[in-house]
C-alpha cells in the first residue's frame, strides 16, 4: 500500500503533524500535560507502595519491588509495540516524523527493559535464591533487550539516515513477533515466573491496597516514558532544522 | 534474611533511571533550542506561535 492508495484526507491528517512548527508547537503544549502528572504520579504511587500498602504474606517486602517491577516490565513491551508501530509507518507512509520517533523510542525501551530486568534479579534473589534462571518469561525479556540494543545500533550505522532508519523499520517489525511471545510464555510453558495478576478478561488477582499504588505507578510511568520521548522528540526535530540550516549556509557560502 | 536492601536498590533504580532520562532529555532540548536560536531565531520561535 502507498499514500496514493489512501484516501487524500486520511493522508492529509496523518502527515499533518510532519509539518516540524505544527510538530514543535504542540509538543511544547502537551509536555506539560505529561510531565507534571507523571511526576505525581509516579513519585505519589511509589511512596503508597512503599509505605502504605500492606506486605504480602509469603513474599513479605519484596513484594515492593513489583511497583518498580511491573510497570517497567509492561512499558518495555508496549514501548517495543511503539517502536513497530513507526516502523510500519515509516515503511508503508514514509512518515518523516515515524523515523525519528523509532530513534528516540529505543533508548528509552531499551532503559526501562534493563531497569525491568535488573528488578526482577533483585526480587529473584531473595524469593528464588538466583539472581538469574533461564526461564521463558525472564528469557524473551532479554532478547527483547538484545532487540532494543540492536535497533539503537542499526539505525545509527548508516551515513545515510534514511537507509538507517528503513533498516531499523525492517528490525522493529521482525522482532515485534518476540511481544506475544512474551506475554504468553507463562502459559505456554512451565515457568519459575509467576502467571499475569491483572488481565482484560478477568477480575485482578490481588488486593485492592495494592492494585491501586500499582496502576498508579503504571499510569506515572507510562507518562514519564510518554514525555521522555516528546522531548527526545523535539530535540531530534529542532537538531534536524538546525542541520538543515547549516547545510544552506554552508552551501551559500 | 532481610529484603530491604532489595527494595531499596529497586526503588533507587526506578526512581533514578526516569530522572536522568528526563534531565538529559531537558539539556538536550535546551541545547538545541538555544543553538537553532542562534543560527535563526525566526525558526526557534515557532514553539511559541499560537
Amino acid at each position: 500500500m502507498d499514500a496514493q492508495a489512501l484516501p487524500a484526507r486520511q493522508t492529509r491528517n496523518l502527515h499533518r503533524f510532519a509539518n516540524p512548527g505544527r510538530f514543535l508547537r504542540l509538543g511544547r503544549a502537551v509536555q506539560p500535560w505529561l510531565t507534571w502528572p507523571a511526576i505525581a504520579l509516579l513519585g505519589g504511587g511509589l511512596l503508597w507502595g512503599l509505605l502504605l500498602s500492606p506486605a504480602d504474606w509469603q513474599q513479605g517486602d519484596s513484594v515492593r519491588i513489583m511497583y518498580v517491577h511491573v510497570p517497567s516490565a509492561w512499558l518495555a513491551s508496549a514501548g517495543y509495540a511503539a517502536l513497530a508501530l513507526c516502523g510500519f509507518a515509516s515503511l508503508v507512509w514514509r512518515h518523516p516524523l515515524a523515523d525519528l520517533a523509532a530513534v528516540e523510542i529505543g533508548p528509552v525501551g531499551a532503559s526501562f527493559t534493563a531497569l525491568c530486568l535488573a528488578t526482577g534479579s533483585l526480587w529473584g534473589k531473595p524469593m528464588w535464591g538466583a539472581w538469574w534462571v533461564w526461564d521463558a518469561r525472564l528469557t524473551s525479556v532479554l532478547v527483547l533487550f538484545f532487540l532494543y540494543l540492536g535497533h539503537i545500533a542499526l539505525v545509527r550505522a548508516f551515513d545515510d539516515p534514511v537507509r538507517g532508519a528503513r533498516a531499523g523499520a525492517v528490525l522493529a517489525l521482525a522482532g515485534a513477533v518476540n511481544l506475544p511471545v512474551i506475554k504468553f510464555s507463562v502459559d505456554w510453558w512451565n515457568t519459575l515466573h509467576q502467571p499475569s495478576s491483572i488481565t482484560l478478561t478477568a477480575a485482578p488477582g490481588m488486593h485492592k491496597d495494592m492494585l491501586m499504588p500499582l496502576l498508579a505507578c503504571a499510569l506515572g510511568a507510562s507518562l514519564a516514558f510518554g514525555a521522555i520521548v516528546l522531548a527526545r522528540l523535539r530535540a531530534a526535530v529542532m537538531e534536524r532544522r538546525l542541520r538543515g540550516l547549516l547545510m544552506a549556509q554552508v552551501q551559500r557560502a | 534474611m532481610t529484603h530491604l536492601p532489595f527494595v531499596a536498590a529497586s526503588y533507587a533504580l526506578g526512581i533514578g533511571l526516569p530522572v536522568a532520562l528526563g534531565i538529559i532529555a531537558a539539556l538536550r532540548l535546551g541545547r538545541a533550542r538555544r543553538m537553532l536560536a542562534a543560527v535563526d531565531p525566526r525558526l526557534s520561535l515557532d514553539e511559541d506561535r499560537p
